[in-house]
């Protein structure tokens, strides 16, 4: 026997769906509570499944929607481009004859995977989630072990309703203090993510921990698990509490009467045993970040806000200092150049990083009443149909309006183009999403990810800027200033929690 | 995925190294949304020459490729393999196989077996000789036989055994399927269920 060693978060979720243990070097046996279906990477594993002559094991742990390549505009007519047309219905014909819960364009519980399964009350602590999409980590916020998986897993994942898999080792990434006003999630993760590189987290399942972490709202924690794959992870996860169980309590599939009471009680020993060993440690301190925005071609290429474009001929790693260079052509920045000198053409508010409702309200307070830069293109486009209407129930589709931008119907639009909406070849977005690889939002397009209160910002000066910037007497200026009205600044901070309707 | 022991049919030679999957699919292809019915995208750059090996008449309906040294390296796509399944191909002989292609194989009953680069060229010679006549690869003896010749060739013992009991992944993984049940069984009412709508 070895000595007496607690369990972190992730291994007791891991633990707890063990279907066979592996021996001799071959994988576990892992059950997988909820699958997470859409249409890019689910048509060959249906495929596979009716070559094989095989059903969907469980249908009922299966969820379907439609996002990568849904049109956020005319969503009534059909979808112009061939290959996005013929990946919605084949999927629509899968879930019909495969028994899946889908929800189509127009549907009121259509829109981003990672957006829905949260707000159905789906996502909940303690479960394993898979999706044929990377940015499954999302709804590790809840303290789900949750992960991206390719085509052929998804086939796996319908028949079999289980995965071999070899453990991760695991990685505490410790935030402590407190974010300033102005300061979010966002930057937190992007922080990280700089700090521990692109590669950083590879084999490690990630939780975040820490006092800045507890304060977050749950969606704040979306948006940091969410990125943990641009940090090399395949998942991230936080311990749930009572900001978890708040959010959860009361949606249409979370758990209620005598299961809540149960459900409630595992829940609260999710937390990582004090006699843990985390196989890696990383320390942030939150009470000295700034805004944080990329400058290069992968996420980890990040500087605050108030820095310079970084100068490659004083990078030390010669690989390191090729790619910086190859960056900044590609950029078309120049070293030392202020970041906050950068000006852009669009701002894109959405992807399943930042498009929730918290989110829009953090955008909507920093924009209240301004007018956009001209020049520059604004899109919001909300995570799912539901947060639309939440949104419009609160006049922020007014407010974008008014501000010059344009509100959307919801989906993973400008985050990856798949869909028309795209950067121009040499035009440069500031964008909450994710990746700033080259291309990503259009062929040529030059990304800049940021949080939704730089977005906002940036929108109005039409340079990178965060409220700070702004000047006093605009409403996002007074964020600076701490004269916010207290649901403003909850609105535009961290610390709230909010409940879809 | 059917079982394989003995794949008898018409050698169809590929005399060429490094054939990258690339070559074998090109990406445009990646596009479908289908895993079957890729034959028509089989070597399609190169299936363009009408001297090209696939276009000769003896090798219709070849069911055994017969590849120089480093068949199937570069890009992890699946469909390099779908696509040779789906033309017909049972078996790849090469020297050296990419090592993704390789696994990839294994998984979609595609057999991929390692002769040395002398005795493909031997098999080379046969077919030379008389093209479009039979080969026979025994995965029960691990020979190929073709002529008077009878060559040894390698495959791990683990792929080995999941082709000959016909076990892809999924295949493998419902062997435990008593153990998925009985997972299901303890399963707690409270964790998530997507049906009934609510």
């Amino acid at each position: 026997m070895s000595e007496p060693r607690g369990r972190t978060l992730a291994e007791k979720v891991w633990d707890d769906h063990l279907v066979v243990k592996g021996e001799d070097g071959t994988p576990d046996l892992l059950y997988i509570d909820l699958h997470l279906v859409h249409e890019v990477t689910s048509p060959q594993a249906f495929d596979g499944l009716r070559v094989a002559g095989r059903p969907v094991r469980r249908p009922d742990l299966t969820i379907a929607t439609e996002d990568h390549n849904t049109p956020t505009l005319a969503i009534n007519r059909p979808i112009a481009d061939l290959t996005s047309r013929t990946q919605i219905d084949t999927l629509r014909t899968n879930a019909k004859e495969f028994g899946i819960r889908l929800h189509s364009l127009g549907d009121v519980e259509q829109g981003i995977v990672h957006v829905v399964g949260p707000q159905l009350g789906l996502t909940m602590p303690g479960i394993t989630v898979v999706c044929g999409d990377s940015h499954t980590s999302t709804h590790g916020a809840f303290g789900a072990m949750a992960f991206g998986i390719g085509t052929s897993e998804v086939e796996h994942v319908l028949a079999t309703q289980t995965l071999p898999l070899k453990p991760f080792k695991t990685m505490a990434i410790t935030v402590e203090g407190t974010l300033r006003p102005g300061v979010t999630a966002k930057d937190i993760i992007l922080a990280v993510i700089a700090k521990i590189g692109t590669g950083g987290g590879q084999g490690y399942v990630l939780e975040y921990r820490g006092s800045a972490i507890r304060a977050l709202s749950m969606e704040g924690r979306m948006t940091i698990c969410n990125m943990s794959i641009e940090a090399g992870a395949r998942a991230g996860m936080v311990a749930p509490d009572q900001i978890t169980f708040d959010y959860l309590e009361g949606r249409p599939h979370a758990p209620a009467g005598d299961d809540w009471v149960e459900a409630l009680e595992y829940w609260k020993t999710l937390e990582t045993d004090d006699t843990a060993v985390f196989d890696a440690e990383v320390f942030l301190n939150a009470d000295e970040l700034e805004p944080f925005v990329t400058w290069g071609t992968n996420p980890g290429q990040g500087v605050s806000l108030s820095e310079n474009v970084p100068d490659p001929s004083l990078i030390v790693d010669a690989n390191d200092r090729a790619t910086a260079e190859r960056a900044l052509e590609y950029m078309a920045l120049t070293a030392n150049t202020p970041m906050k000198e950068i000006a852009v053409d669009a701002v894109f508010m959405g992807s399943c990083t930042n498009s929730r409702i918290e989110d829009l309200r953090a955008f909507a307070s920093v924009i209240k009443g301004q007018k956009k830069a001209e020049n520059v293109r604004v899109m919001v486009v909300p995570g799912s149909a539901r947060v639309r209407i939440e949104a419009e129930a609160e006049g922020i589709d007014k407010i974008v309006e008014a501000f010059g931008a344009e509100w959307r119907f919801a989906g993973c639009s400008m985050c990856l183009g798949m869909n028309p909406d795209q950067l121009a070849p040499g035009e440069r977005c500031a964008s909450t999403s994710n990746r700033n690889f080259e291309g990503r939002q259009g062929k040529g397009g030059r990304t800049h990810l940021v949080s939704p209160l730089v977005a906002a910002a940036t929108a109005i000066r039409g340079t990178l800027s965060s409220p700070w910037d702004l000047e006093q007497g605009e409403p996002g200026g007074e964020l600076a200033a701490g004269e916010l009205s207290a649901g403003e600044l909850a609105a535009a901070g961290s610390a709230t929690t909010s409940k879809a309707v | 995925m059917h079982a394989v022991s003995i794949i008898t049919g018409v050698a169809m030679p590929l005399a060429r190294s490094n054939v990258d999957t690339d070559q074998i699919i090109p990406a445009v292809f990646l596009k479908r949304v289908t895993k079957t019915g890729f034959e028509d995208a089989l070597f399609y750059g190169w299936r363009q020459d009408p001297d090209f090996v696939l276009n000769a008449p003896e090798f219709v309906g070849a069911k055994v490729l017969v590849a120089g040294p480093d068949f199937g390296t570069g890009s992890s796509r699946e469909h390099a393999v779908w696509a040779l399944r789906d033309y017909g191909f049972q078996a790849v002989l090469s020297s050296r196989f990419g090592d993704i292609f390789r696994g990839n194989s294994g998984k979609q009953g595609l057999l991929a077996a390692e002769l040395t680069e002398a005795d493909i060229e031997k098999v080379w010679a046969v077919i030379d000789a008389e093209p479009g006549r039979d080969i026979s690869v025994d995965l029960t003896t691990k020979t190929v036989s073709i002529g008077d010749l009878t060559l040894p060739f390698e495959i791990d013992d683990y792929t080995r055994w999941r082709l000959l009991e016909g076990l892809d992944d999924i295949g493998l993984t419902l062997r435990s399927e008593a153990q998925i049940t009985e997972f299901e069984s303890r399963r707690h009412s409270w964790r998530p269920k997507t049906l009934p709508v609510k």
